[in-house]
Parts: structure tokens; sequence; C-alpha cells
């Protein structure tokens, strides 16, 4: 996921490049404006705001929380805000000294550490009064949340997303619907009010609205030239993972939409040249994304789609515009991280033959098995498939330690050459 | 003693012994990863449940397939499967419980060329209704993919009688522990675990019935004076692991109970041989003691812990897992806060590999005794 502090790798030019200049997304500065105040509230004094705060998983369904009028918070979203502003080797080691292994998900890591020291850049997140743990992303948010769970001692709600190796069925089905009407109930009884049904058909329709909208600025890219990277995607993820079923978001994605729009028309791309279309795979490496955006920019290689930032409309073909309530049961069962890995590989295809891509990027993160696991298969069906040329790239997404540039840049070149 | 002789054997040559075995009855042999595996429908289908521990032999196929990142476990039974050390299979049972052993259902999926496949998407809560009845539908799910997997029809009758010799062996088994628990030095754990490992592969009658005269015997000795020896309680999770056990003897300890699937998870809990049989089974699995991939409250691993060491009269806990395991590794630092309240010292050793743990481990059992 990605934040404000995102780019706090970009070192500002001395001298301003006028074809820089023309290349940079002018909207990057409404989206840090609407996250600062998005956690400008969520820091401020709970009687001052008079709302709740649940702490929830990325893939998690936020929707019923809006309903609700609770703040929701993601700590996998401050996660990769302490990754961009490298703090989290410091985060990383603390966790360690708590005891737990430095082989474990280093958001989680640093999100345990933080907590405990009110660390990371915005000083520690605000403290949660219920944790929402979706594990349609993997198990380690399980763990992490029970961890978290005993540390603040609030209520834990778990909604339990069956994996879907080779199909959903219906006794899948069931289940998660029944839990979705549990965790209806779990969040009258906390807030002590009844569930808004109205409401919930509003923000329904706002969500299916602004994933729609941002899987349309992702398309963008499938114009020559690309008008943004995967590495702009990063950034401007956050609001529809952090204010999905909000006006905000809605607002924010049709304003960024129209630049790239614009941008198509006047032919701006983000590459000065554009040789090369690439699609990445797996979470970015936070603390690189400027020199890996300029690895592959200097190499005319554009990254034009990834699998990590559709994530948040890759299921939304199973949603009811309707019946949103009635139809999230599966839509957030069926996210392509909670399938089997051959249903990631045909994500990955389908997406090098919609955004004709020349290659692929694998991000071979070790903090994330669930993600990273099966990706050697992945790259042999598309070799198989598409015969494309694919790169494995071994690193962590936030903990620095495990990244060595001068292998990946050896790694780049020689994939880059395999290309021409 | 004589009667762990088989034991010994089987556990020596696992393979060798279900290759027999499915030569002489003519069975299927179902490969199997968790002990959230409901055994009793493998059983009840006529085939041999066999539990996967991989080998430990050198890694070099499975390289191609699963990244350095992952437990020895996983890495080692895929390496297995490549090497064609697991021929003798008709198929393979994973029950969902950790991320690696989820990709590895995947992969093994798509790459071992076994003619049946299940995947058992149990859930992981286990502590709501809802995630009771979803299971009951798991189970009632998982009876039908065998029977068509394997062509035959799992009658009530069947079931019954796998449920009830599935009980013998509990029963058994638990007895074993009983005798430890009482007199370590009546058997020793290295033994112990031989008869678990064994256990998890063999033809269960047979296993009900050869483990009935070891248990009857080893009851009716009069008990030594009571051990010098420190006693102690593991927790973690040892699939393929190097004899932990031996070492921990060697070094004067004795271990009282385990927090293993491959030992008290493994027993713990009957099942009702009457009634809605499917429905008996799933409620066994949702209440036994909960595996650190599920979840049933946030304190439950702990709390049974505490337990153990207190029914036990434990004087320190060894936590052992494998290294790359997310589960256990989140859940250590809170029992280990929790066992320190009650007075009760602990080591942590993580296991990468069989081959460069066992010094280690000596060295640091040694240390530790010494301290107890
Ligand atoms: S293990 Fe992967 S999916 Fe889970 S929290 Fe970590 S990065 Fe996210
Ligand atoms: S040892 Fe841990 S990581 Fe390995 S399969 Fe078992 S639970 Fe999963």
């Amino acid at each position: 996921m990605t934040s404000p502090e995102n780019k706090t790798d970009v070192k500002p030019d001395t001298k301003k490049d006028p074809d820089k200049e023309k290349r940079k997304i002018k909207s990057d500065k409404k989206m840090r404006e609407i996250m600062t105040a998005y956690y400008i509230e969520a820091k401020t004094p709970k009687e001052q705001t008079g709302k709740k705060i649940a702490w929830i998983t990325s893939g998690g369904p936020v929707e019923p929380l809006q309903v609700m009028d609770v703040i929701p918070i993601y700590p996998e979203n401050y996660g990769a805000m302490i990754g961009a502003s490298k703090m989290g080797v410091e985060l990383c080691e603390k966790s360690e000294e708590m005891g737990y292994s430095s082989d474990l998900c280093s958001y989680a890591r640093a999100d345990i550490a933080s907590s405990t020291v009110n660390g990371g850049p915005i000083g520690g997140l605000p403290e949660p009064d219920m944790l929402i743990c979706c594990n349609n992303i993997c198990g380690t948010v399980l763990k992490w949340y029970e961890v978290q769970a005993r540390y603040y001692n609030v209520p834990l709600f778990i909604l339990d997303t069956p994996i879907c190796h080779t199909e959903f069925n219906s006794d899948m089905k069931r289940y998660v619907v029944t839990q979705i009407q549990e965790y209806i109930s779990f969040l009258e009884k906390i807030c002590g009010k009844p569930f808004d049904y109205d409401r919930m058909n509003e923000v329904g329709a706002l969500s299916i609205r602004g994933q729609a909208l941002w899987q349309e600025i992702l398309d963008t890219t499938m114009n020559r030239p690309a008008p943004m990277t995967c590495f702009d995607a990063f950034f401007h993820l956050a609001m529809i993972v952090t204010l999905r079923g909000t006006q905000t978001a809605v607002d924010y994605y049709e304003s960024l939409l129209a630049e790239m729009k614009e941008r198509i028309a006047e032919g701006i791309g983000m590459l000065p040249h554009e040789k090369y279309r690439l699609v990445w795979d797996n979470l970015p490496i936070w603390y690189r994304l400027r020199w890996l955006s300029n690895k592959f920019t200097d190499r005319s290689a554009c990254l034009v789609a990834d699998t990590y930032t559709s994530g948040w409309c890759s299921s939304m073909k199973y949603l009811d515009e309707n019946d949103f309530l009635g139809s999230m049961a599966e839509m957030y069962t069926r996210i392509f991280l909670n399938s089997g890995t051959d249903i990631m590989a045909d994500n990955i295809i389908k997406m090098v033959e919609k955004y004709e891509a020349d290659g692929v990027v694998f991000h071979s993160n070790r903090s994330c098995k669930p993600y990273s696991l099966g990706q050697y298969d992945m790259q042999k069906l598309i070799q198989k498939k598409v015969g494309i040329p694919t790169l494995m790239i071994e690193a962590d997404m936030v903990d620095e330690r495990m990244f060595s540039e001068s292998q990946v840049e050896t790694r780049i070149d020689a994939f880059i050459e395999m290309l021409k | 003693m004589e009667s762990l002789s088989l034991f010994h054997e089987i556990n020596a040559k696992p393979d060798e012994y279900a290759a027999k075995w499915k030569t002489e009855t003519g069975g299927k042999v179902i490969g199997n990863f968790c002990s959230y595996t409901p055994e009793e429908l493998i059983t009840a289908s006529g085939a041999l449940p066999f539990r996967i521990l991989g080998t430990g032999a050198d890694i070099s196929k499975a390289d191609a397939y699963l990244q350095s990142y992952s437990c020895s476990l996983v890495r080692g039974a895929l390496e297995d499967a490549l090497a064609g050390r697991l021929d003798f299979l008709d198929g393979t049972v994973f029950p969902h419980t950790c991320d690696s052993i989820q990709r590895l259902s995947d992969i093994w999926r798509m790459n071992t060329g076994f003619p049946f496949h299940a995947d058992l998407v149990m859930p992981v809560k286990l502590d709501t209704e809802s995630a009771g009845e979803y299971m009951v539908s798991v189970i009632r799910k998982f009876r039908k993919d065998l029977e068509k997997g394997l062509g035959i029809e799992i009658t009530d009758d069947m079931l019954k009688d796998a449920i009830v010799t599935s009980n013998r062996v509990r029963k058994n088994l638990s007895r074993l522990y009983a005798v430890r628990k009482q007199n370590p030095e009546l058997i020793n754990s290295s033994d112990l675990h031989t008869i678990f490992r064994a256990a998890m592969l063999m033809d269960r009658k047979q296993l009900a019935d050869s483990l009935e005269p070891i248990a009857a015997s080893l009851e009716s000795k009069t008990a030594t004076a009571a051990t010098k020896k420190k006693r102690v309680v593991l927790s973690g999770g040892l699939c393929s692991m190097p004899d932990v056990y031996k070492v921990i003897e060697a070094s004067g300890g004795a271990i009282v109970w385990d927090d293993f699937c491959t030992g008290s998870r493994y027993f713990e809990g009957f099942i009702d041989e009457n009634g809605d049989l499917e429905k008996n089974i799933a409620e066994k699995y949702m209440e036994r003691v909960a595996c650190p991939a599920k979840h049933s409250g946030i304190f439950s691993r702990g709390e049974y812990l505490v337990e153990k060491i207190r029914e036990n009269n434990a004087d320190g806990v060894i936590f052992v897992f494998l290294k790359f395991c997310d589960p256990h590794s989140f859940d250590y630092p809170y029992m280990k806060e929790m066992i320190e309240k009650e007075g009760i010292p602990s080591m942590l050793f993580e296991i990468e590999d069989k081959s460069s743990s066992e010094g280690q481990l000596k060295t640091r059992c040694e240390a530790f005794m010494e301290m107890l």
C-alpha cells in the first residue's frame, strides 16, 4: 500500500528540468493533502471527533465501518509509510528484541514494534477501539492481530475467508455471508447504535464507483506512451484502500482520471522514451521506489501495470451493484491473493496481454509468503503461455537489510538485454 | 523394549512400509500434511493415511519451485515428491493451515502428478457457531471428494469402524503419555516419538492392536523412585526434525509433555461413535487444542501451556519449531511471557534443517539443564 510519505526519497531537483516538470502528475499534491487530513483526523483525540477507531487489514471489508462512522486505520499502510521513510530496519530490530523472528512479515514486525514506542513517520498510529482482521490476504494477519488484541486489549473480529485454491463453493459462500452478518452485529454492539442499511447502499455504491474509477485509471496505461507507471499507482493506491466507500475517494479519482486522459490527449508519457513495457508482481520495495523507478526509466522500460494495485478492484466482477451487502462476501473472498497459484498466474498473463507487456518483473518478497511462494511456477507458466522474459528480484518490502543493490542492478541489466 | 522393534523398523523406512502395505492389501495410500487431516475418513475409505514428514534429504529439485524462505518441512516434502521418494502415494490431502502449506498445495497439485488431490479448506476460527457449521460442511465434502477420487462409497458402517479404531489408537497413545508423566524412566521420549512417527503412517488397526499390549505392560510396571531429571515440556511443532528427544534426554532432561502436532495434538480428543458421524468428527477438530495457524481465542495456546506445566510439574519449557514457521514465531513471545509469570524458565530452539542443528541443540540443552 502507499502513503503520503511515499515519495520522501524524491530529492527536490535543484534546477527544474522543464521536461521533467511536464511529466509530473499534478494530482499528487491533492492526494498528499487528503491523506494528511485523514491522518490528522485519525490522530485527533477521540473526545473531539466523537469517532471510534478500527484497525483493519488491507483486504478487509471497510464499507460497514464507513456506515458506522468509524475511522478505519490500516497498519499495513503505515508499514508502507515506515518502509518508504526508511524507518523499517530500526522497528524491525526492535521487534526482534521483543522476541519476534526476523523471518516474519516486516509490516507486522514494524507495526508491533511501533505500537510500543510510538514509532514511524507520524509517531505511531492512534489506538484502536476494535480490530478487524480479514484473512483473505494471508494467515500472517491473523497472528499479527492476535498480538495487537492482546496488547491493546480490545475486541477482535475475524472475517474468515476460505482460500479458493480451485473453487469458491456454496459452503464457503454461506460461511462468509453469515460472518458478514456477525460483523454487523459486532459493530452495532461496539458502537452502541443500529446499523443503517440505507447508508450501506450509499457507501456500497461509492465503493463500487471508486473501484471502477481506480480500474479505469490503471487502464490508462494501455495507451502508448503510458501516462503513468506502477510506481505512480503505488502512490495513488492509498485512497482506494483507506477511503474506499467515500465521496472523497470518488472525487479524487475522477480528477486523477481526467488528468490521465489529458496526458493521453497531449501525448505525455511518464517516461521520456518508452521502449519496453513491463508488468510488476508483488508488493513494492518501499525503501527503493525512486531508485528502482530510475533504473527502469534509464533503460526505457516502463512498468505499465502490476498485480498489487489492481488487487483492490480485481474481484469487482463478483459485486452486485444492487446488492452490495449481499455480494460483498464473494467479492472479499475471491480476491486474487486468496486463490490458487495458477489463477494468480492467469491474472498476470491477462495483464500481459491487456497492457501489451514485453516482460514481467517478480519481486520475491521474503516477508510475504502467500504472495511469493508459487512465483517460480508463475514464471514457468508465463514463459510457456506467452513466451516473454521474466525477472526475479529478491528483496523485502520494508526490511532494507534484505536488499542488495548491486545484485538487483545486475539482474535488471541482464533482463533488459533479454528484451532486446 | 522388545515390542517396540516394529515401530523402529517402520520409522527407519516409512516408504518401504507403505509400499509393502500397498502390495499386500491392494489399498491406496493417501499422503497428508497435518494433524487436522480427518484420518478417520481416509481409513474408512480403505486407504492408508500417510503423514508426510519429509525425509530430510538434501534439497536440489525443490529449489526450482520454492524460495529459500519456506520451512524445511515444506521444502523437504516437495523434494521427496519430486525425487520420487513418495511414488507409492495415490494422492495427497492438504488441510489449510499456514501460508506456506497453502502455496505448497498449489505447487504440489501443479507439479507432482499424483492422481488424487484434496484441499480441506477448514475454518481458521474455531470458536464460533458458524465456523462449526462450516467445519461440518468441509468434512462432508471431503467424504464426497474421497468417494469420487478413490472410486468407492464410504458407508456409515465403514466410517463408524474407522472412528472406533482411531479412538482406540488415541486412547492407547494417551495411556503412553500418562505412563511417561508418572515415571519418565519407564519409557523414554525418543522411543515414544518413534511410536508416534510410525503411528501416523501405519495401518491403523494394526497400530491399535500393537499399542494395546505396550500400554498394558508399561502400566503394570511399578514406578521406580521419582526421576532426578529435570521435567521439561516441549512446545512448538516439529514435523521434520532431528531427534530432539535424544538430545534433551542425554543432557539430563525428561520430557513430560509436549504441545506438538506429532504428539499430544495428534491424540487429544475423542470422536463420539454414535449419531451424526461427520458432525462428530468436525466437533473433535473444532474442540481439540488449537494449532497456532488456527484461532480459538487470543490466549488459548498460552493457557494450555501453563495448564500442562502445572499438571505435569514441569521445571522448564523448550520451544522448538522450524525456521521460517510464521504461526509458531508469532506465538512464541507471548507464550514465553505467560510462562515467565509462572516462574518457569524457557529456551527457544529454531531448527533450520536436520543436519545443521543437532550439535547446536546439544550445547544449548546442556546449558539450559544446568540452569534448571
Ligand atoms: S504476509 Fe503479505 S499479505 Fe500478509 S500482511 Fe504481510 S505483506 Fe501483507
Ligand atoms: S512448520 Fe510452520 S511454516 Fe512449516 S508447514 Fe508447519 S506450520 Fe507451516
